[in-house]
C-alpha cells in the first residue's frame, strides 16, 4: 500500500522501446504464480463456500443465497456496522492526528527528530495483537495501574468499549499514517508555499487552495489504509472487548470455531465476503484520485 | 493487499492446498496392526469383547503405539492427570493436537483430513458437535464395557457418542475484594457488585458462558424452550454497570480483573486450589436459583487411524480409574451414580464439589439449537454499547 505513494509509480506508461517488454513479463511470472496461489485460490475457495450448503444428514451441497442473506442480517449485519463504524471513526482520527504531527516533524528540518519519529513510528505501527491489548488493559483495564491511582473508574471510564477499542487502535493507527504521509509532505515544494505568499495568500488560504488538494489523494491513501487496518483487527479487540463490540471478525470467529453454534462455516465465508466488498468499495473512492496526485508529487 | 482478504479466508484456502498435497502424498490410513489372527478388525469393532477380549485389544492398541488426540488441555478436567495414566499404564504414546482447540477444530480436523495418518483418534466434543457428527456419520459406534451404566439421556442409542464428564454453572467470587459473595443470580443485579461480574467467554462462541447464560434464564423465569430471559438477565446486568466484558481466565481472576466469574464448577474449583498458594480466596456455590449442567460427549473417529488406541482410550476413560481421575479435576463422571452405588467412587473426591441439591435434568437437541438461535441474534443487543 505504501508503496502507492512513492515516486515509483509515474513510471512513463506510453515507452517508444516496445519491444523490451515480454521480457520483462516473464520476470513478474513467479509473483504472478504466487498471487495466483496464495490469492487467488482462498478467494474462489470462499466464493464457493458462500454460496454453498451442506446436508448435515446426506453430506450433499448445493447452490444457495442464503448464507449471504443471513450475513446481512440481524447479529450479522450489526456487527458489520459495528466494523465499518469502528474503522470509519478510528480511521479519520488516526488522519486528524497523524497529519498534524508529521508535518511538524517535516517541516522541522530537523533529521535527527525526523528519523527518531518515523522509525518509533514504524515500530508502534506494528504494535499490535494481544500484547497491545494486555498492555492497556494493565494501564487502563478496570483493575489497571492508572484507573486505580486516578479513580478512573468513579467518572465513568470503560476500556472495554467501543471509545476504548477507538483509544487503542489510535496507538498503532496515528503512527501508521505518519508513515504513509510523510513522503507526501516531503513532495510539498517550499517554492509554492513562497509563491503563494508572494502573491499575499495567508497561510490558510495556502493550505486550502494549494496544499490540501496536492495531498488530498495521498490522505485519501492513508485513510483507506488505516480503516483497511482497523477493519481487519481481530486479536486486540477479541482479548480486550470480547463480544461488547460488535465487530464483524469476531462474528466469523465464533461462526468458524465454537462450541455453541453448529454448521456456520458457510456463513462465515458469506461474511468475509461482506468484508471483501466493503474494502473493495473504500478502495473505489480512491484509486481514480490516486493517479492525479502522482503527477503532482512526481 | 491486507485489506481485501480476511484471515480465515487465506487460512481455509491455504488449508485446502495442503490438504490436497497431502491427500496425494499419504494414501489410506494403515491398517496392519489392528486385524486380530481370526480376521477381525479393530477398525469396525463395536466392542472389546467383539474383538476378541480386552487383552487383544490391549496388545492391538500396543501394536499402535500412539494415539491422536485433539484440543485436550492439561489443566481441563485433570487431563494431564489422564494422558499421563493411559501412557504409563498401556506404554502408548498420546499426541494431543491444538490443546486448546474448540469442538469445531476438532470437526473440521476429522473432516479435511479423512482418511489420513495424521487425524485425531478420539473427540471429546460439546453434546451438539457430538450429535451433529454422528448425522454426518463421522463417528464409530463402539460400547465401552461401562456402557449400560451410563445414564439414558446421557448417550447415543447406537454408542457413537456418550457423555464423558460434566458439571454445573457455578458463580466464582474472590473473597478479598467482595465483601459478601453472591449465592444467587438474583445476587449478581445488586448495586455492590459494580463491574465485577464476568462470564468466562463470549456465548456465542464458549459451551460455558452460553451454559451461563441458560442458567440465568431458568433462574429468570425462563425454561429449556425459553432463553431470552436470561439475555433479559445480562441486559440488565450492563445497563446497572455489574457486568464486566472482560472474558475471565485464571489470569484475570488473579490480578482481580473479574472478581466475580460465571463458568464451570469443575473450572472454579479447580481455581479455588490454585490460587490458595498465591493468597485468593476464591469461593464458588452453584447458584440455587439457575441450576444448568452440561456434560461433553466422547466419540471415536469412524476413520481412525489407530483404531485399537482409539477404543482402548475409551475403555481407560470409562474405568474407575479413568472415571475418578476426572473427578479428581472437579469434573463429574458420567458413572458417578453407578460408581457411587458400586463403591468404586473416590469418596475424598466427591466431598470436595461444590454442592448440588437434585439430579441434572438436559434439555433436548432442539431445544439447545432454538436456544443458540436466539443468543446468536439476540446477545450483542444485550450487552453491547
Amino acid at each position: 500500500m505504501t508503496a502507492t505513494l512513492t515516486r515509483a509509480d509515474v513510471a512513463p506508461v506510453a515507452s517508444p522501446k516496445r519491444r523490451r517488454r515480454a521480457p520483462g513479463w516473464l520476470a513478474v511470472l513467479p509473483l504472478l504464480v504466487f498471487v495466483a496461489i496464495a490469492f487467488g485460490l482462498p478467494a474462489i475457495a470462499m466464493l464457493n463456500g458462500a454460496f454453498t450448503v451442506k446436508d448435515p444428514a446426506t453430506g450433499a451441497t448445493s447452490y444457495t443465497t442464503e448464507n449471504l442473506t443471513n450475513s446481512l442480517q440481524g447479529a450479522y449485519l450489526t456487527a458489520l456496522l459495528g466494523s465499518v463504524k469502528l474503522s470509519a471513526v478510528s480511521a479519520g482520527l488516526g488522519a486528524l492526528f497523524g497529519l498534524p504531527l508529521a508535518h511538524v516533524v517535516v517541516s522541522s528540518g530537523s533529521r535527527a527528530l525526523r528519523e527518531t519519529v518515523l522509525t518509533a513510528s514504524g515500530v508502534l505501527a506494528n504494535f499490535g495483537g494481544v500484547p497491545l491489548a494486555f498492555a492497556f488493559v494493565a494501564t487502563l483495564g478496570n483493575a489497571g495501574v492508572l484507573t486505580r491511582h486516578l479513580g478512573l473508574s468513579a467518572t465513568g471510564w470503560d476500556l472495554y468499549s467501543f471509545w476504548g477499542l477507538v483509544l487503542v487502535y489510535l496507538y498503532f493507527l496515528i503512527p501508521l499514517m505518519v508513515l504513509t504521509i510523510a513522503p507526501a509532505l516531503d513532495g510539498l515544494r517550499a517554492q509554492w508555499r513562497e509563491a503563494a505568499q508572494n502573491n499575499g495568500a495567508t497561510a490558510v488560504q495556502y493550505w486550502r487552495h494549494v496544499a490540501l488538494p496536492v495531498l488530498l489523494p495521498s490522505l485519501l491513501g492513508g485513510l483507506v489504509l488505516l480503516f483497511g487496518s482497523a477493519f481487519a483487527a481481530y486479536a486486540t479487540a477479541a482479548a480486550m472487548v470480547g463480544s461488547s463490540v460488535p465487530l464483524v471478525t469476531l462474528q466469523i470467529a465464533d461462526a468458524i470455531s465454537g462450541n455453541v453454534l453448529v454448521g456456520q462455516e458457510n456463513v462465515a465465508l458469506a461474511l468475509s465476503l461482506d468484508m471483501v466488498l466493503v474494502a473493495g468499495l473504500v478502495m473505489a473512492v480512491y484509486l481514480p484520485l490516486q493517479r492525479r496526485s502522482a503527477r503532482w508529487l512526481a | 493487499m491486507s485489506v481485501s482478504l480476511p484471515r480465515s479466508a487465506v487460512l481455509g484456502g491455504s488449508l485446502a492446498v495442503v490438504a490436497a498435497l497431502a491427500l496425494s502424498a499419504c494414501g489410506a490410513a494403515p491398517d496392519n496392526a489392528s486385524t486380530t489372527a481370526d480376521g477381525k478388525s479393530a477398525a469396525t469393532a463395536t466392542s472389546a469383547a467383539d474383538f476378541g477380549g480386552m487383552d487383544k485389544l490391549v496388545a492391538a492398541a500396543k501394536k499402535e503405539g500412539t494415539l491422536h488426540a485433539i484440543a485436550l488441555p492439561r489443566d481441563w478436567a485433570n487431563y494431564g492427570a489422564l494422558i499421563d495414566g493411559f501412557q504409563k499404564k498401556y506404554g502408548i504414546k498420546i499426541e494431543v493436537e491444538n490443546p486448546d482447540g474448540s469442538s469445531q477444530d476438532e470437526i473440521n480436523a476429522v473432516t479435511s483430513r479423512k482418511g489420513q495418518d495424521r487425524a485425531p483418534d478420539v473427540l471429546d466434543l460439546g453434546s451438539s458437535f457430538a450429535v451433529s457428527a454422528a448425522q454426518q456419520g463421522l463417528l464409530a459406534p463402539y460400547k465401552v464395557a461401562a456402557y449400560d451404566d451410563i445414564p439414558e439421556a446421557q448417550k447415543d442409542a447406537q454408542a457413537r457418542w456418550y457423555n464423558d464428564y460434566g458439571g454445573y454453572v457455578s458463580i466464582g467470587c474472590d473473597a478479598k475484594r467482595v465483601k459478601q459473595c453472591p449465592t444467587t443470580f438474583k445476587d449478581l443485579l445488586k448495586p455492590q457488585y459494580k463491574g465485577q461480574v464476568a462470564l468466562n467467554g463470549n456465548p456465542t462462541k464458549s459451551g460455558s458462558a452460553f451454559g451461563g447464560v441458560y442458567a440465568a434464564a431458568l433462574a429468570g423465569g425462563g425454561s429449556f424452550d425459553d432463553i431470552q430471559p436470561g439475555l433479559d438477565f445480562f441486559a440488565e446486568l450492563k445497563k446497572n454497570g455489574n457486568y464486566t466484558p472482560v472474558e475471565s481466565t485464571p489470569a484475570t481472576v488473579e490480578k482481580g480483573e473479574t472478581p466475580i466469574s460465571i463458568d464451570w464448577d469443575y473450572l472454579n474449583a479447580g481455581y479455588a486450589e490454585e490460587f490458595k498458594s498465591k493468597g485468593v480466596d476464591w469461593k464458588v456455590v452453584v447458584p440455587a436459583d439457575g441450576k444448568f449442567s452440561q456434560y461433553y460427549s466422547q466419540a471415536i473417529n469412524k476413520d481412525a487411524p489407530h483404531p485399537a488406541a482409539a477404543r482402548l482410550w475409551q475403555e481407560y476413560l470409562y474405568s474407575a480409574e479413568g472415571q475418578n481421575l476426572w473427578l479428581a479435576g472437579y469434573a463429574r463422571p458420567a458413572l458417578m451414580p453407578a460408581m457411587e452405588k458400586a463403591g468404586t467412587l473416590d469418596k475424598a473426591a466427591a466431598a470436595k464439589l461444590p454442592e448440588v441439591a437434585g439430579t441434572p435434568v438436559f434439555p433436548t437437541e432442539e431445544q439447545q439449537s432454538k436456544a443458540k438461535t436466539v443468543l446468536a441474534q439476540g446477545w450483542a443487543k444485550a450487552v453491547s454499547g
